[in-house]
């Protein structure tokens, strides 16, 4: 084995720092050859390893009786009964969006579908959490129209509907935008699989589509790395796979089909890291080792140097671990849907992974497989509160002034995202009671190997808010728990289960390190309140664009069960005549409202107090209201407050409102947890105030819907039309406008 | 013995088994034939489903026209037997010229994936027979390429022969005459760019599609006994 020549330069040019190069070299006794250096940096990289993040992501309570698999897996699993496991995770894809926004969806889409199926489920649905620069910057357009369009073309064509998300646009996006993906998918509970190499004679076999030069580095160059100039940027495309819809659609269904004959001892998914990872990671879990063979993997071009085999990131490729005795079935199962199958390594018992060119050739690499996946350092990076932090407290945007036309201010906050939701399939395997639109999506619940109807339903948001994060990291996190737990509520959810996908920028910033820590406290103090574990998480950290970092944006998915789902959630609407009723206590605090942003205070005051318990005797009321069957229409408050809360509701059903008793700017648009807004029969109305009294639940009856106004005692007083156009028309105009590729 | 209906699977089909389960709800059998099969078995009629066979590669349809269970849909078809095609399935059947005409890309440039009101125009055809003309359904679409196009000659020939079965009511894709359905001289092969099997469900907001999956399970209990 060659050593490293040029010592001290090629492991930074890897993106390891001296003193990772000494660890390995520690390690190994001995300087790693240049194969095996190149095996280090991807794993070892910060997409990989979460070496900055993972003594904070421990505080995470990840504990229930329903938790099958918890974090640290390909996604988490959850018993959600009749013999149904519920699959899920989520993952950024944000560094190769912004350079090549359609391909980075789209494998970011590719990736996460993988991570599902290799746990044995097969997907059902996906949910993009969007975030783009602002819709006045043709490169952000450029950018947002790219991302749609991938996860279309992606998600649509490999027949798995996306069946709700969200889409921001805000000026801390520019040049980097977050492109988030959640994927849920259902297996029989006995069919659960880890990706574990056991078994000594056991077979690799590599399925899928061949190993190219794309996205070499992808995981350490762009991934664990800021953007700085665009010339640089764009030197960075290469690194961004391509992905192949039909591929990944075979391989799907070829890697079910493997499970359900029970072919498989485990599967695991080539994502960041290629081959290293999947070899690495699925020996050490099994407490096995591997020889990985260079010559039988199929390449799409001469010439590749095996660390480029070893560390591609080409899509479409997933890892079975097999007996001998299985080979000839798994081979003719691959044929029938036409993909590769090669045989790449053997499970061995030296605990160590080597590279060879091929069977019983050359020892191209030679490291301890526990190393690779488990060895990787553990940063805990200063950090520390902004050195203003007090001034900006003080700073409440309650100081600001009362809007002179509050109908302008709201109108400017409402915006309909179905220009991106129409483009996805949103309907696809006959689940989808409650798409795109809604507070949460509502699947049916069908057995996954029979098809038969459990008559409950699984329901599904995705909330972020960095706003909240900007002014307060902690208190943001416990705001948006509370948020996803009310937009189950009004679906007539209960939750079970949350992953979180972390946004922050340069974790070698105190500030940011600080935001990170802080925002996990605060989800984590919401998820004990709540009873919710968390089982699983992504980290996405160098989200910074020439030197500033973006606002902490800790998104979260909180899945949730619908016990009987007989009838549609009420959903997001209006009804002529009826009751308008407001659940829940308003603190007037404005500070990191959408409506303070718009008047350009922003990171500045302090958020509103939160009260958990009486967000859980909301959230209960409102659930069982929903249950009963004694709400027309219901509408979480969240961003824009109780006015875009009533306004949506609006403008989605073509059914106006006159309101009174929100007497000032703080009582339309603050944003203070623990609120929904409910659309009461009139008939119903003493039912559901009696249990409202009953409960102790604070309520307020705040109007009457109908006509074709939207009016509120005092504030504004607007035609249902002229809102319903500009709500409507707002991101179709924005985008229509042309756009410019960076 | 119940009525047994065959619904094809191409490599990047993905609606198959909506098709079953729909099929099963309303009482008939289904069974899914894989696209390298020669041989339909005992079908009494055959669904083409959405997705995208063989991943759309060329262009949709291109390339399934020449899977191996394609020539026993053109016999099953030329023997009179029921064969609709949805989506990517209509796509199939006018690139395997068992339907005239061509699906090219949506005005707009756009996928679009929602609900669209349909006219029904003929009730005179394997899936609309228990339709009424004039009855206004509520079907979603979900595609790229519905925009249905074909010659003026082809286009007078449909309407002459009230071959036009479904129109938009509002046109969501540019399709020439807001054509969203047709079938064949011999009313037995239908293909439409909505999907009737994704509106059988209240929970799904919609049952107007019921009266066409019903009315193509009539057809395939007609046609039982037929030899294949």
């Amino acid at each position: 084995m060659a050593e490293q020549g040029l010592e001290g330069s090629l492991h930074r040019e890897l993106g390891l720092t001296d003193e990772e190069y000494e660890r390995i070299c520690s390690i190994l006794d001995r300087k790693p050859n240049h194969l095996e250096l190149a095996m280090f940096s991807v794993m070892w990289s910060e997409h990989c390893s979460y070496k900055s993040s993972r003594i904070h992501l421990k505080r995470f309570p990840t504990e229930a009786p329903w938790v099958l698999v918890g974090p640290g897996e390909g996604a988490g699993v959850v018993d959600v009964g009749d013999g149904i496991g519920a699959a899920i995770r989520i993952e950024s894809h944000n560094h190769p969006s912004a350079i090549e926004p359609y391909q980075g969806a789209a494998t970011g889409a590719g990736g996460i579908l993988r991570d599902i199926f290799s746990m044995g489920a097969r997907p059902i649905a996906l949910m993009d959490p969007l975030r783009f620069g602002p819709l006045d910057d043709p490169r952000s357009r450029w950018i947002a129209e790219g991302v749609v369009s991938g996860i279309s073309g992606y998600g649509n064509s490999v027949g798995v509907p996306t069946v709700g998300g969200e889409t921001v646009f805000d000026e801390c996006y520019t040049g980097n935008p977050l492109v988030n993906v959640l994927c849920l998918g259902v297996l029989p509970v006995e069919r659960l699989v880890l990706g574990r190499a056991e078994g000594v004679g056991n077979l690799a076999v590599l399925l899928g589509s061949t190993t190219g030069r794309d996205g070499i580095g992808g995981v350490s160059v762009l991934a664990s790395a800021g953007f700085s100039d665009e010339a640089s940027d764009a030197d960075k495309r290469p690194s961004v796979q391509v992905g192949d819809p039909f591929e990944e659609k075979r391989l799907i269904e070829a890697c079910l089909e493997l499970l359900d004959s029970n072919l498989a001892a485990g599967v695991q998914d080539l994502g960041g890291a290629g081959i290293t990872c999947a070899t690495a990671e699925t020996a050490a879990k099994g407490g096995a080792g591997m020889d990985v063979m260079i010559a039988p993997i199929p390449q799409r071009e001469p010439g590749m140097q095996p660390f480029e085999v070893m560390t591609s990131e080409s899509q479409e490729r997933m890892l079975a671990i097999v007996e001998p005795g299985n080979l000839e079935a798994v081979l003719a199962i691959a044929e029938r849907w036409e993909i590769r199958a090669n045989v790449i390594g053997i499970v061995t018992d030296t605990g160590r992974l080597r590279v060879l060119d091929e069977a019983n050739g050359e020892v191209l690499a030679d490291v301890p497989a526990k190393a690779l996946e488990q060895d990787a350092p553990l940063y805990d990076r200063p950090r520390s509160a902004p050195a203003d932090l007090d001034q900006r407290q003080a700073d409440s945007a309650n100081s600001l002034d009362a809007p002179s036309d509050p109908g302008a201010d709201l109108i400017a906050m409402l915006s309909d995202t179905s220009w991106v939701s129409s483009q996805y399939d949103h309907m696809l395997f006959l689940n989808t009671v409650e798409g795109p639109g809604g507070d949460a999506a509502v699947l049916r619940l069908k057995h996954p190997s029979t098809g038969l109807d459990t008559g409950r339903g699984l329901a599904l948001t995705t909330d972020g808010n960095h706003l909240w994060g900007s002014v307060d990291p902690y208190r943001g996190g416990v705001m948006t728990v509370a948020e996803s737990v009310m937009n189950l509520a009004v679906v007539g959810a209960r939750p079970l289960a949350l992953v979180n996908c972390l946004n922050f920028g340069n974790p070698e910033h105190p500030e940011v390190m600080w935001q990170l820590s802080e925002s996990i406290d605060g989800l984590s103090e919401a998820l004990l309140a709540f009873g919710i574990p968390c089982v699983g998480g992504n980290v996405s950290l160098y989200n910074e664009s020439r030197g500033t970092d973006i606002d902490p944006t800790a998104v979260i998915g909180l899945l949730g069960v619908v016990d009987a789902l007989e009838s549609p959630p009420p959903g997001v609407r209006l009804v002529e005549g009826s009751r308008l009723l407001l659940l829940g206590h308003t603190d007037p605090e404005l500070s990191g409202s959408a409506w303070a942003a718009l008047q350009g205070h922003r990171g500045r005051g302090r958020l509103p107090e939160v009260d958990l318990e009486a967000v859980a005797s909301v959230a209960d009321a409102v659930r069982d209201l929903v249950i009963a069957g004694l709400v027309q229409g219901a509408h979480d408050v969240s961003s824009g407050g109780t006015a875009v809360a009533l306004a949506e509701m609006a403008v989605r059903s073509g059914v106006g409102f006159t309101a009174a008793r929100l007497a000032d700017h703080s009582d339309l648009f603050a944003e203070s947890s623990g609120r929904a807004v409910l659309c009461i029969d009139p008939e119903k109305l003493r039912e559901v105030l009696d249990l409202l009294e009953e409960r102790g639940i604070e309520h307020s009856r705040i109007g009457v819907a109908g006509g074709n106004r939207m009016s509120v005692k005092g504030q504004f007083d607007l035609g249902l039309d002229e809102v319903t156009a500009s709500w409507r028309d707002h991101l179709p105009d924005a985008l229509g406008s042309g756009t410019v590729q960076g | 013995m119940a009525t047994n209906v065959a619904v094809i699977r191409f490599p990047g089909t993905n609606c198959e088994f909506d098709v079953v389960e729909v099929v099963q709800q309303l009482g008939a059998q289904a069974q899914i034939v894989f696209h390298d099969e020669p041989s339909l078995g005992s079908a009494d009629a055959v669904v083409i489903a959405g997705g995208f066979a063989h991943g759309d590669y060329l262009r949709p349809g291109a390339i399934a026209r020449f899977s191996p269970v394609m020539e026993a849909v053109a016999s099953f078809a030329q023997s009179g037997g029921p064969v609709v095609g949805i989506c990517n399935g209509f796509q199939v059947l006018t690139e395997a010229n068992l339907l005239p005409g061509a699906l090219q890309k949506n005005a707009g440039l756009k996928f679009r994936c929602g609900f669209t009101e349909l006219r029904v125009e003929n009730s005179n055809s394997v899936l609309t027979s228990e339709a009424q003309v004039g009855d206004i359904l509520s079907i979603p679409i979900n595609h790229f390429e519905g925009n249905y196009t074909c010659s003026s000659e082809t286009l007078a020939e449909l309407q002459g022969e009230d071959r036009v079965l479904f129109r938009y009511v509002t046109n969501p894709n540019g399709s020439v005459d807001d054509i969203a359905g047709i079938c064949n001289e011999g009313r037995n092969v239908v293909g439409l760019m909505p999907h009737p099997e994704r509106a059988c469900h209240d929970l799904l907001g919609s049952r107007d599609g019921i009266v066409l999956m019903s009315s193509l399970l009539r057809a395939a209990g007609l046609n039982a006994g037929v030899p294949n």
